[in-house]
């Protein structure tokens, strides 16, 4: 009985110091991001990373959720004769949720994992300490760059997602199911306002900050991770557990600015 | 191999961003580019507003000549103190009355004002004292059931 309230408090006091690894290490990289001197070109390539080579991904899973919106709203709508509300259902639904939800995990899934597994990596094989050992800031060579390329990506790839998505309804809508070119159009102009594409920017800029956040420090701290393990399988595991991690956090972040924004 | 050109990809990258930005902002977020005044502020006050949101259409003949900037409480006279703002093209007489309709049976609320016949025109920043107030489909069905009462 004894032991099972120690390991409870045990685990209690790992999961703490976890989080407060991970909140100390936003903080050194905040600092870093406004300490010069500001070196652009590490923005661009990581920008270019996260940024340009996601953009096919997100055209294709943007076009194929605007499709599916556009076919389930049209068959839920038409069941109560409005099928003319089409073009605002999709554009609401896509810029005020989807969009920068959909295109956080697919980010998630193609740089997040990438980023956790060098930095573990580069961690694991102690290049970390050696650039330590050559006075060379490990946050400001590594990881500021990537935060600062996730907050300026993740917007941008949001809009393309929104965007080629009300394309994607359109065909599918207009094109296929006969709703009125003008309906869906100007329905979607009347219905969506200020106030949504605001939350779907403040949501995009939280879950870019978030995602390279949580991926760098779990790759960042694989050495101080409790189930051990350097080499190819803490990688693994670790990379595993950020990925996991950033999208639980990012759905629940969702809820929440939701929650307050609404 | 050719050697990838990163500053032209991220580039194009930044271009269709900004691209999709603008579409969304300006089409369907409504915002202003260059803050031009193309419109002009109309008050006019109701019994009952209900169901009217800010952003809501205002028509004269069906067609959009402006819409609803902000709805508040006058605090003395309790009405609703409705502000427009209508196109700098349009023009509406001093009897022109402002009533409150809604779109179909479910649709959205909009404010629909009928031209008067008055040679003068209200200046900006004035209002409109004609007003009828939002029909209300409960009050109607209990007026026409309890008639008899």
């Amino acid at each position: 009985m004894k032991k099972l309230v120690e390991k409870l408090g045990d685990g209690a006091l790992y999961y703490i110091e976890q989080i407060g690894r991970m909140g100390i290490f936003l903080g050194i990289c905040f600092v870093n991001i406004l300490k010069p001197p500001y070196k652009l070109h590490p923005i661009i390539k990581q920008v270019h990373f996260i940024g340009a080579r996601s953009m096919f991904v997100i055209v294709v899973t943007g076009a194929f959720t605007g499709m599916v919106l556009g076919l389930q709203g049209y068959y839920t709508l038409s069941r109560f004769g409005s099928e003319d509300l089409l073009g605002s259902a999709v554009a609401l639904g896509l810029i005020r949720e989807l969009g920068p939800v959909l295109t956080a995990l697919m980010v998630i899934g193609r740089a997040g994992s990438a980023i956790c597994a060098e930095i573990g990596i580069m961690r694991s094989t102690e290049q970390i300490d050696t650039l330590e050992c050559m006075a060379i800031d490990p946050y400001r060579f590594l990881v500021v760059p990537k935060i600062v390329a996730g907050i300026i990506s993740l917007p941008l790839l949001t809009f393309i997602f929104d965007v080629v998505g009300i394309l994607g309804g359109y065909l599918i809508g207009v094109a296929l199911l006969g709703v009125s070119h003008g309906a869906y159009f100007n329905g979607m102009y009347e219905s969506v306002l200020w106030n949504d594409v605001e939350m779907g920017i403040v949501k995009s800029f939280v879950f870019g900050l978030l995602l390279v956040w949580i991926s760098a420090a779990k790759g960042f701290f694989l050495h101080l991770e409790r189930k051990g393990a350097f080499g190819p399988e803490g990688v693994s595991r670790i990379t595993t557990d950020a990925v996991v991690l950033a999208s639980v956090t990012i759905l629940v972040w969702d809820y929440l600015i939701s929650a307050i924004m609404l | 191999m050719k050697k990838v050109n990163v500053e032209l990809v991220v580039g194009l990258f930044m271009i269709l961003g900004f691209a999709g930005f603008a579409y969304i902002a300006i089409k369907l977020g409504d915002v202003e580019l260059f803050g031009q005044q193309n419109n002009y502020p109309v008050s006019a006050s109701f019994n009952s507003v209900s169901g009217l949101k800010e952003g809501a259409f205002v028509e004269i003949a069906g067609v959009r000549v402006g819409k609803v900037t902000s709805i508040r409480l006058d605090p003395e006279e309790y009405e609703a103190v409705v502000t427009l703002s209508i196109d700098n093209g349009v023009r509406l007489q001093e009897d022109s009355i402002a009533s409150i309709r809604t779109a179909g049976i479910m649709g959205d609320r909009f404010v629909s004002i009928t031209p008067g016949g008055a040679e003068e025109y209200i200046e900006p920043g004035g209002e409109i004292e004609e007003t009828e107030s939002a029909i209300s489909l409960e009050e109607l069905i209990s007026k026409y059931i309890f008639k008899d009462e």
